[in-house]
């Protein structure tokens, strides 16, 4: 059955392969430099980047991230899909084999190869872009943190466990819809906003995430925003270590509640010379900031800190890996008893 | 007689649509049994139910003294042909043989091999290049080089050609006569079925209409041919399974086990396609005396009865 399963996914995974080696290749011979740069030193390695070396962070972020809703849709949904379009299950279901070996070892061997793929190519990635993960700076250069939904889920372990859930996803909406196009349509689509809505709702509470009471001055204000008529709304601030990930940012009072921001500031603000926002290093509206916090007001962070990377990327994998466990179990039931 | 595929009351439902129903049948072990019916009729649906493929929704279903596919042994006992013959079209004849080779552990590999051979067949062809004629005889190979006791083979000559056709049926009576196992094949086409049957089995609308062995279903039918006259004179041992009449003349086909004594009568022997299509023609037994088809002003009338 290992035999007939490699048999059938080879040209695919030639496909990819190929594809996955050519990144691999390109990554290969400009790591070096960047680990070069981060070894020298220097001050802050992302002024030395080229427009080249962004791209290719970028590229490493979109590779990774679309190898993997790629396989669920090329690998997994035509699987059973297109047996039942050719009518070849009515072989293959006929040879002394239960329906329920066959499809665990397709899946089974389809999901493997699916993993070990995105794994070496997202150790390729991963490894590219350490010099850069690993610095905390400012602004980071303009690109995304390791912790942020966007560099997060391409890094580490998680990819393997998106993987494996995406081939499952695939091969259970082919059963199910009985066609290979729209099965890897939905596929997409499914994958996609499931992708979307675990770093918006699911990822953030995975791990208990840290809350700090930040005071309000110059040294840790991140921004200030206002509203229509220009009235400040909003005051963000950053909490003491870069890499951090920040899931809310919210005003207190001097009662330790959330409140709105004083009316004065409004006015304080525009009595400032200048510049509203920008560099913080004593900036025209220091006095204004001075004055909140005297009055008693904090800001509240809830967030995940830089060090829960590793168990933030266990817990995510292991979500998908349980998702893909049940949506298997579930695959194999209804090829079981829903398919003929 | 042992019974190499037994029903009981079987039944499969798509919806409201029953394709099969009510069915109680025993094919006998070691023999070529006909299945025939028209399209629609249920023949494909009875062997996907005995292939396993189709799970019945009333009644029960035994082949090989197991229920179908429930494990790899009871798998291993059944080869499937199914209809216009599957295969895969990107893997190459070889590829099929070898795809055999490792799902069945009764795997006859020489045999396999052989029967390519002599089909002519290239190894290295993809299956999807095949003709259609090929194709059926590499699903046939595959299904034979499985060693099964029972052989079920859904409509394989629908598609071919006539020379395909008789060339597919003859490999297959060949390879029954070496392999001595049962073979339960299906067809529309009653003429197909009539050189290789020697049971027959007839579905009109999900029913079994009439199950047998060909020589004695032969014996005990006959038509008879003479003057016009009602079929209510004819003697108790006598049923008539169908008749026409014209202005003068009466033809009927009954079944009797008794020699027809009546010199009014021309005894004609009849053949498995006139003695099936009689059958076919023939209005369920429940309905009473309703005419199946009736012929426009002053043609011959198909008149059936009870």
């Amino acid at each position: 059955m290992i035999w007939l399963t490699w048999r059938q996914l080879r040209v695919q995974a030639a496909t990819v392969i190929l594809g996955v080696t050519a990144v691999a290749v390109v990554l290969a011979i400009t790591g070096p430099r960047l680990a070069e740069l981060a070894k020298a030193g220097v001050d802050d390695v992302f002024d030395k980047l080229t427009s080249t070396d962004v791209s290719l962070f970028w590229a490493g972020l979109i590779a990774v991230a679309a190898v993997p809703a790629l396989v669920g849709a090329f690998w997994g949904a035509p699987m059973v899909a297109r047996e039942l379009e050719a009518g070849t299950h009515r072989l293959v279901w006929n040879q002394s084999i239960t329906r329920t070996r066959w499809l665990t070892t397709k899946l089974a061997v389809t999901a493997l190869v699916a993993a070990l793929v995105v794994g070496a190519l997202t150790l390729a990635v991963t490894w590219w872009s350490h010099p850069l993960d690993g610095v905390v700076s400012h602004t980071h250069g303009g690109l995304p943190e390791l912790l942020t939904p966007v560099s997060f889920a391409m890094r580490g372990v998680a990819p393997l466990a998106y993987t494996v859930f995406a081939v499952v996803l695939g091969v259970t909406l082919g059963a199910v819809l009985r066609r290979s196009l729209p099965a890897m349509a939905v596929t997409l689509a499914l994958y996609v906003a499931v992708q979307l809505a675990v770093p918006l709702w699911v990822r953030p509470h995975l791990v208990t995430p840290t809350t700090a009471t930040v005071a309000i001055s110059a040294q840790t204000l991140d921004g200030i925003s206002a509203d229509d008529r220009g009235h400040p709304e909003t005051i963000t601030v950053h909490t003491a270590e870069r890499g951090d990930w920040v899931l809310s940012n919210e005003t207190l009072g001097a009662d330790g509640r959330p409140a709105s921001l004083p009316a004065w500031l409004s006015d304080c603000f525009a009595a400032a010379p200048d510049r509203l926002t920008g560099p913080v290093e004593a900036s025209p509206i220091d006095p204004c900031l001075e004055r909140l916090a005297n009055e008693g007001y904090t800001q509240r962070v809830v967030y995940q800190p830089g060090g829960n990377f590793w168990p933030l990327q266990l817990a995510e994998a292991t979500l998908y890996l349980a998702a893909s466990a049940l949506l298997a179990g579930f695959c194999v039931w209804w090829t079981r008893h829903r398919l003929s | 007689m042992t019974a190499v595929l037994a029903t009981d009351a079987l039944g499969k439902r798509y919806g409201r649509r029953w394709a099969l129903k009510d069915c109680t049948l025993q094919i006998p072990a070691g023999r070529v049994t006909g299945l025939v019916g028209q399209n629609g009729a249920g023949k494909s649906t009875l062997l996907n139910l005995a292939a396993g493929l189709l799970r019945p929704t009333t009644g029960r279903i035994e082949v090989c003294g197991g229920r179908p596919a429930s494990d790899p042994d009871q798998l291993a006992k059944v080869g499937f042909v199914a209809q216009d013959t599957p295969t895969y079209a990107g893997l190459s004849v070889r590829d099929h043989l070898r795809l055999g080779a490792h799902l069945n552990p009764r795997w006859d590999d020489d045999l396999a091999r052989s029967r390519v051979e002599r089909l002519g067949l290239d190894p290295g062809q993809r299956a999807g290049r095949l003709s259609g004629g090929q194709r059926a005889q590499l699903a046939l190979a595959l299904g034979l080089a499985k060693r099964p006791e029972l052989l079920i083979l859904d409509e394989p000559v629908a598609s071919l050609d006539p020379f395909a056709r008789r060339e597919f049926l003859q490999l297959l009576m060949e390879a029954v006569a070496e392999q001595e196992l049962s073979v339960v094949l299906s067809s529309h086409v009653v003429s197909d079925l009539e050189r290789v049957c020697d049971h027959v089995v007839v579905l009109v609308d999900s029913e079994v209409r009439l199950a047998g062995e060909v020589e004695t279903l032969l014996d005990t039918h006959h038509r008879l041919t003479g003057p016009r006259r009602s079929t209510h004179s004819l003697p108790a041992g006598q049923q008539v399974v169908s008749a026409r009449h014209t202005d003068r003349q009466s033809t009927l086909v009954v079944r009797t086990e008794q020699p027809v004594l009546d010199p009014s009568w021309t005894v004609t022997e009849l053949g498995l396609e006139d003695l099936v299509l009689a059958y076919m023609e023939r209005p369920r037994p429940e309905q009473p005396g309703s005419p199946a088809a009736a012929g426009t002003d002053g043609s011959p009338t198909l008149e059936v009865l009870k």
